[in-house]
């Protein structure tokens, strides 16, 4: 699916790089652990993470994630932003928890990768 | 090619910042994308390793036609135990450490995953050294 139906589906708001919402995702994987995030190979994920600090965007840097959910009403800050807007990163901040995403996602067709 | 960087022990807003550099080289060097993401995952985590564990250390990236030689030399405490740092989840990372995401344990284990060569060395009150080879 598309970014922007992440967006929709999770009822979250764009806050970088809409020039990506037309890009494809495929899959989705939850953690609040960067370095289990730079364990997954795959392609066209979606980064569900509680956390949110510039190294959430480095890491999705790293890793190629072109889509990070951040849950729970986390505060993304203006230089995380700016970090993602550099690197063609969206990020959606959404209210749920990352539970409640992770199920949404989930039932409209978003795969895991284990 | 050769590039080099600096990194600054403690600064977590800085980590990160010679492996976007080197991702950025090799974009442009037209190196396949699977490729990149193995070199900047190595780099990356030799990277946050020498911010949260250590005081200071250099980076060099040498790009040749066929590999990529990534030296790491820090200043710091050493690692006392290199086989037992080796294993996955053994850490001794700080909660500040473990707030940015990282402290799990599995950095070194990861780089080993993902490289064609990796050697590690270290000196306990002096530093650790590591050099991390990937073929093109
Ligand atoms: N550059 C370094 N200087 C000193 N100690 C290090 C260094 N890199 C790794 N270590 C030690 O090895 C352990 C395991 O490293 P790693 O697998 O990256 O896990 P983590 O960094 O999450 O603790 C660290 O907790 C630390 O004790
Ligand atoms: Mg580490």
């Amino acid at each position: 699916m598309k970014i922007r139906e992440v967006a929709d589906i999770v009822q979250g708001v764009v806050l970088s790089a809409d020039d990506m919402l037309d890009h494809e995702v495929e899959f989705a994987f939850a953690s609040d652990l960067m370095s289990d995030v730079l364990t997954i190979p795959t392609e066209k994920l979606v980064l569900i993470t509680g956390l949110s600090n510039i190294q959430t965007v480095r890491t999705a840097e790293m890793a190629d994630v072109q889509c990070v959910v951040v849950v729970r009403n986390k505060k993304v800050t203006n230089e995380m932003v700016e970090l993602a807007n550099e690197n063609h990163i969206v990020i959606i901040e959404c209210s749920s928890s990352m539970f409640k995403t992770s199920g949404l996602l989930y039932q409209n067709g978003i795969k895991p990768i284990y | 090619m050769q590039l080099e960087y600096s990194i600054e022990g403690g600064d977590f807003s800085h980590a990160g910042f010679a492996s976007s550099q080197v991702k950025r080289v090799l974009k442009q060097l037209n190196v396949d994308p699977k490729l990149i993401k193995r070199v900047v995952v190595c780099l990356y985590e030799a990277e946050v390793n020498v911010v949260a564990h250590a005081y200071s250390g250099i980076i060099h990236v040498l790009i040749n036609t066929n590999e990529i030689v990534m030296k790491l030399a820090d200043k710091g405490p050493g690692i006392p135990d290199i086989s037992l740092a080796m294993q996955k989840g053994y850490s001794t990372a700080s909660d500040k450490v473990r707030e940015m995401g990282f402290g799990a344990g599995m950095g070194l284990p990861n780089i080993q995953h993902n490289a064609d060569d990796f050697k590690i060395s270290s000196n306990v009150g002096e530093g650790t050294n590591l050099e991390i080879t990937i073929k093109l």
